[in-house]
């Protein structure tokens, strides 16, 4: 197992440094360089930002010792400073939003897990049921809506017309004077709805994948010797069934990070919540380049460290798997 | 070659005896229809301003209401629908040959070619997809080219992974060694015989990438980072409908609705492709 482990690692330091070289590459190629780039369109720019970045990115050095450079500052979480007027260290920034957008994501998979999953397996083990048939159209459109549109209608109906929640921001104006639960509550509050439509796209997709897994699992010999030596229904589907359709799920919880990631882009953008995405995207529509960067090669990080997590959990939980 | 004629035949049954499917056909029929003869749906002017009917509800003479500059919603919904198809079809013909071409260079080589390009999808999958387009969208300025672009230069990756594992299956066969030791080049191995026995998986995977893009280019010019006003775009209408979301609902239904549907058609024609093609999924 332990063996397993160090191959995954030594497998991840060369991703890691195609990871660092693509975002090296991406600053230099970018039409202008950095430093154009940076303050052409920037109109905060000033000289002496121009002169603070050439000196940053030494650029009057060849290629790879530039590289070098950065790579050093990488490993040392330097991301230069942001573009913005407070000027502050751009790993400073995207530290104090990171919780919050992990919060989000960490509470939507679990929401994804809860309720996915049984309605995978009880589409699978009831296939063709009216339940299967309408969970696939729930599925399908769950795919394919544009969660930014159906934010804005349940912003419409629960925040406009109905008035329950509220639709902008992590907190109410008094959340400083309220007591532990009502802060625990108010909070609760303004996280509803950002977690749901999180969860919404991942859990169609969950479902029906866990679905078509069930669907493989019980079709194998295995399942069928079970029914045979008599065993009741229930046992066959959770103990034999269930317990080999979860395995996969697994990977696909590890894979969905990037996918969160982007998604909360748009959802905290929506309702203002103070996080990673929304701090993106107003990086990008300063052009905060040394931000935009940072969060760039944080995504990256994240989504390695989601992919070994999940591989080695699989392994944890699925001796087959191991090679040795 | 009778028993080819047999098998497509049988798959064509399979596809139309989905209703599911066939709607999602029609739909992107229709909607087809709508981009290329756009003046068959809509008398009007999407740009037309027309201060005296600014935000009025769907009417006889507006029937999906106008906008916050008195625009006639239902034009700028028929005329947005070119852009979403455009975008959707050029951004996938990109990523398609990419991954074609990629996916074909390490399957069929294997080896070190292999490696590196594996690696490199590997890499590439790490920056979530999103990440890379807006970053790549801060340095270049947003604008329907740049946007095409820059969805399918993020979005090859899958199809790379696909093509690979298709050759990889494909090119140890028979018929592939048989055409080889006949004399066959590598060219028309590929073309002859790989690439028309790994069509089914690429055409469903390009299928459901047409519904990605659509919604990955709506939800950008709903941000305000991908189609820019004036052209109008389901996204950007969307933009002016939150701005207005407590008087002006036809504002933020109708472009929504647009995107759903046709993205749907996309996503059940690439499902009902998948299943009337792949032998494992027979009876499902």
């Amino acid at each position: 197992m332990l063996r397993y482990i160090v191959r995954r690692l030594a497998w991840a330091v060369p991703i890691l440094v195609g990871i660092s070289l693509i975002s090296f590459l991406m600053i230099h190629m970018a039409p202008g360089g950095p430093i154009s780039v940076g303050t052409d369109l920037n109109p905060k720019a000033t000289a002496e930002t121009r002169a603070r970045l050439e000196a940053y990115y030494g650029l009057d050095q060849p290629l790879h010792v530039q590289y070098g450079r950065w790579l050093g500052r990488m490993a040392t979480l330097d991301f230069g400073d942001s573009f913005s007027p407070d000027g502050r260290p751009v790993a400073e920034k995207i530290g104090e939003r990171i919780p919050i957008t992990l919060t989000i994501n960490v509470l939507s998979m679990g929401l994804i897990f809860l309720v996915a999953i049984p309605i995978g397996i009880y589409s699978a083990v009831h296939q063709g049921s009216l339940f299967d048939r309408v969970s696939t159209v729930f599925v399908f459109t769950g795919f394919s809506i544009p969660t930014f549109w159906l934010a804005l209608l349940l912003m419409i109906l629960f925040g406009v017309k109905l008035g329950w929640l509220p639709i902008s921001g992590i907190g109410s104006l008094e959340y400083h004077s309220l007591s532990m639960m009502g802060k625990i509550a108010d909070r609760a509050r303004h996280l509803l709805l950002p977690v749901l439509l999180t969860g919404f796209t991942g859990l169609a997709g969950m479902s029906r994948y866990m679905r078509s897994n069930m669907l493989e699992v019980i079709r194998q010999d295995y399942i069928a010797s079970a029914r045979a030596k008599g065993l009741p229904e229930g046992t066959v589907v959770f103990r034999h069934a269930m317990r080999n359709a979860l395995l996969p799920v697994i990977t696909i919880l590890g894979l969905s990070v990037p996918d969160l990631l982007g998604g909360s882009v748009i959802f905290e953008t929506i309702f203002a919540i103070p996080g990673m995405g929304q701090l993106f995207y107003q990086g990008v529509m300063s052009r905060d380049y040394p931000l935009i960067m940072g969060i760039l090669t944080i995504g990256a990080f994240l989504t390695l460290l989601g992919n070994l997590l999940a591989d080695v959990g699989y392994a944890l939980a699925d001796p087959r798997i191991r090679p040795e | 070659m009778s028993g080819s004629v047999g098998i497509r035949r049988n798959i064509a049954r399979r596809l139309l005896r989905n209703r599911l499917t066939v709607a999602g056909g029609l739909v992107i029929v229709f909607f087809f229809l709508v981009a290329a003869f756009p003046a068959l749906f809509t008398s009007q002017n999407p740009a037309r301003i027309d201060v005296a009917n600014i935000l009025r509800p769907p009417s006889a003479a507006h029937p999906l209401g106008t906008d916050d500059l008195g625009r006639d919603v239902l034009a700028r919904v028929v005329y947005g629908a070119r852009v979403s198809m455009k975008v959707g079809f050029v951004a996938v013909g990109i990523a398609m040959a990419i991954g074609l071409v990629l996916g074909l260079l390490a399957g069929f080589h294997g080896g070190r070619v292999d490696m590196v390009l594996m690696r490199f999808v590997d890499i590439m999958l790490c920056f979530p997809t999103f990440f890379l387009i807006l970053a790549a969208i801060a340095f270049l300025s947003p604008s329907i080219v740049i946007i095409m672009a820059v969805i399918g230069l993020t979005g090859w990756m899958g199809v790379a992974r696909l093509v690979r594992a298709e050759t990889l299956s494909l090119k140890e066969r028979d018929f592939v060694a048989a055409a080889r030791a006949q004399g066959a080049g590598t060219l028309r191995i590929v073309f002859r015989h790989i690439l028309p026995n790994a069509l089914a998986p690429i055409l469903v995977a390009a299928t459901l990438g047409v519904a990605g893009a659509i919604l990955t280019e709506s939800a950008l010019s709903f941000l305000g980072i991908g189609v820019q006003p004036p052209t109008p775009s389901w996204g950007n209408i969307l933009t002016v409908g939150k701005n207005y979301i407590e008087f002006a609902w036809w504002l933020s239904l109708f472009p929504g609705l647009a995107i759903l549907v046709t993205v749907l058609g996309y996503n059940l024609l690439g499902e009902g492709i998948r299943d009337a093609t792949d032998p494992r999924l027979k009876g499902r």
